[in-house]
């Protein structure tokens, strides 16, 4: 972890029909951290990750990823939607789905040529997906889908990785295949920031965690601040985890 | 084939591509109802666009009704975003009320022009061919023919400049968006072509058929392939098809040209849902029945492997031990037999080595909740299917 500062979140309040979904966040994620959002159903932390990508506007505040707006750093950041988000029946194959994380460094029009398809084939490698890179996509397991995802992550070859529930309906093995991969990409210094929902992984998988529930509630090293106060203070029950044996 | 039904072969050809381009994009993001909206709600647009222009293929009425089209979409997400109403009741309200003033319209101020309820709802191809399009007194001929085909040129064009958006926008909104390719745009482009493909394919073929021309050959072609590119290229082959057979089919029983086209796409659907080799009617049923022979068979493969008792494994007791009827043990066992998984030794049925293995590595699969693996490893081991 450097001392410089990869996303930062000032006063943004989001509303869906005028009832606030996030309230006057104010958030710094530091540059090379692995840091999961924990928070209960309906806390926003979907919709936090979505405000800084642009895909929903928010009634107030503003995002800048290392100094600069979103739109001018796009190239530095990449996101993996909820599994759920996509129609897996759309005729496609998961080579195809891949080749979609290079189309924001080519831009409109442009299509993608041999170097690009490289880049999917080295992401699909990485993911342990090559041997499926001409499956439909629907012929696919739900651990394979979302190893699919983090491989068109990948081959945008960003140095903020935006993750939405990224374990969710995938199986052990996959879960540790991904989160190995999480941890070499903040090794190699890139930010990681993962919705996350399985609070009993938080101290082993990340080093860094934001408890969100509508407002912040908290954010710092796991070590220091993950802990039965917050987790209280946020999921509003007297929260229970012992996170040190 | 005199000049006339060549032309108007021709025309509904070009009509079938132009309208299966954007038609295979509002299929795949579940927007079909959105043509047929479209399709009627443009009638005001027309008809105020004749009062200007007094004439139906001046390009002017044409984007006037296509925005008609685009109004009719930004009113049905409006009137769903207020959470009131769901989409297809959105839809359900927007167009019939712009389609009845467009009815109004034409009953108040156009019952003199060629503008009937009759030729805006199923068109009137076979007159097409009447009216020429004379530049400098040469006939150079049928406007209809020259309206679709340049409407097409344009929508192919956007469609080869734009397929990567399109694709990209259509199968991931938010990965779309965040990349900095604004679905919205893209979302109002496919609109806008829509429209006016719509328009322009209407005085051809009328409101009804180019529904059917924008949705049954993508519905069709689905069912059929699992690529983007060759769902847009069996959609544009399904229209065309159909263009040209309804055309003979509607020469032969003396009817309507627009209505025989869309029985044909209909038909063509059907048949494609009942024969189509992975995703039609019967495929599933097949492949459901093989696979729940195949499950049966690897039961009774297991049980073999876990008793070495003769008598849990002889033939004549094996479908009281398992539970089973008669027809389908003998169907197992034969099955079994057939892919040299078991031999059969006065009577006591044991496992091969072939069987032993393939069971063995079942079993690991089962436990590790790799299940889907053992679909793959069938084809290693399986000599015919159940």
């Amino acid at each position: 972890m450097s001392n410089k500062i990869a996303v930062k979140i000032d006063d943004l309040t989001v509303a869906y029909n005028y009832k606030p979904v996030l309230w006057d966040i104010d958030l710094e994620i530091p540059e090379g951290v692995l840091m999961a959002i924990v928070g209960p159903n309906g806390a926003g932390k979907s919709t936090l990750i979505k405000s800084v990508l642009g895909i929903l506007k928010p009634i107030a505040g503003s995002v800048s990823i290392y100094g600069k707006s979103y739109d001018k750093q796009r190239s530095l950041v990449a996101y993996v939607p909820q599994k759920g988000s996509v129609d897996w029946d759309f005729p496609t194959t998961a080579l195809d789905v891949v080749t979609m994380g290079t189309y924001g460094s080519l831009g409109w029009i442009k299509r993608p040529r041999q170097k690009q398809k490289k880049a999917a084939l080295e992401a699909l490698e990485k993911v342990g997906m090559l041997p499926f890179k001409s499956r439909q996509i629907s012929q696919l397991s739900g651990g394979q889908q979302q190893r699919i995802f983090l491989a068109r992550a990948l081959v945008q070859d960003a140095s903020i990785y935006f993750m939405d529930e990224p374990f969710q309906g995938v199986d052990a093995t996959t879960e540790i295949a991904i989160i190995n991969i999480l941890k070499e990409l903040r090794k190699s210094g890139k930010t990681v920031i993962v919705v996350h929902h399985d609070l009993q992984t938080v101290p082993e998988y990340f080093d860094w965690v934001t408890f969100l529930n509508v407002k912040k509630i908290a954010t710092g090293p796991v070590k220091d601040i993950f802990n039965d106060d917050n987790l209280t203070k946020t999921y509003g029950i007297n929260y229970k985890v012992s996170i040190q044996e | 084939m005199s000049n006339a039904q060549i032309e108007i072969q021709l025309i509904a050809s070009l009509v079938a591509i132009a309208c299966a381009i954007p038609g295979t994009f509002l299929v795949l993001r579940k927007m079909a109802m959105i043509s047929d909206a479209i399709s009627h709600s443009i009638l005001p647009g027309i008809v105020v666009g004749f009062f200007i222009t007094q004439d139906l293929n001046s390009p002017l009425l044409i984007l006037l009704a296509a925005l008609t089209g685009v109004i009719t979409v930004v009113l049905v997400e409006y009137i769903q975003k207020t959470g009131l109403v769901k989409e297809d009741t959105a839809i359900g309200l927007v167009f019939p009320v712009l389609f009845s003033i467009g009815v109004l319209m034409i009953a108040k101020k156009a019952n003199d022009v060629h503008l009937d309820i009759d030729a805006v709802l199923v068109g009137e191809l076979a007159l097409a061919p009447f009216d020429r399009l004379l530049i400098s007194g040469v006939d150079v001929g049928p406007k209809s023919l020259w309206v679709i085909g340049s409407i097409l040129i344009i929508t192919i064009v956007l469609l080869l400049a734009f397929f990567k958006e399109l694709k990209l926008s259509t199968f991931d909104k938010g990965l779309a968006a965040s990349l900095g390719f604004s679905p919205v745009i893209i979302h109002y482009g496919l609109m806008t072509v829509s429209s006016i493909t719509t328009v322009g394919a209407f005085d051809a073929v009328g409101a009804i058929l180019v529904v059917a021309l924008m949705i049954a050959p993508a519905a069709t072609a689905y069912l059929l392939t699992t690529d983007l590119k060759k769902m847009l290229i069996f959609s544009i082959v399904f229209g065309i098809f159909s263009a040209i057979s309804g055309y003979w089919l509607a020469h032969g029983l003396d009817a309507s040209i627009a209505g025989s086209i869309s029985t044909v796409l209909g038909l063509l659907f059907l048949l494609v849902y009942l024969f189509a080799p992975n995703k039609g009617v019967i495929a599933v049923l097949y492949r459901e029945k093989q696979q729940r022979i195949e499950v049966s068979l690897l039961t009774f493969l297991l049980h073999l492997k876990n008793h070495d008792e003769e008598n849990e494994r002889h033939v004549n007791h094996l479908n009281e031990h398992i539970n089973w009827q008669k027809v389908r043990s003998k169907t197992v066992l034969e099955l079994a037999l057939k892919n040299n998984m078991i031999v059969i030794n006065h009577k006591i049925v044991s496992l091969t080595s072939k069987g032993d293995e393939f069971t063995t590595k079942a079993i690991d699969y089962i436990i590790t909740n790799e299940d889907a693996q053992i679909e793959d490893m069938k084809d290693d081991f399986f000599l015919f299917r159940g």
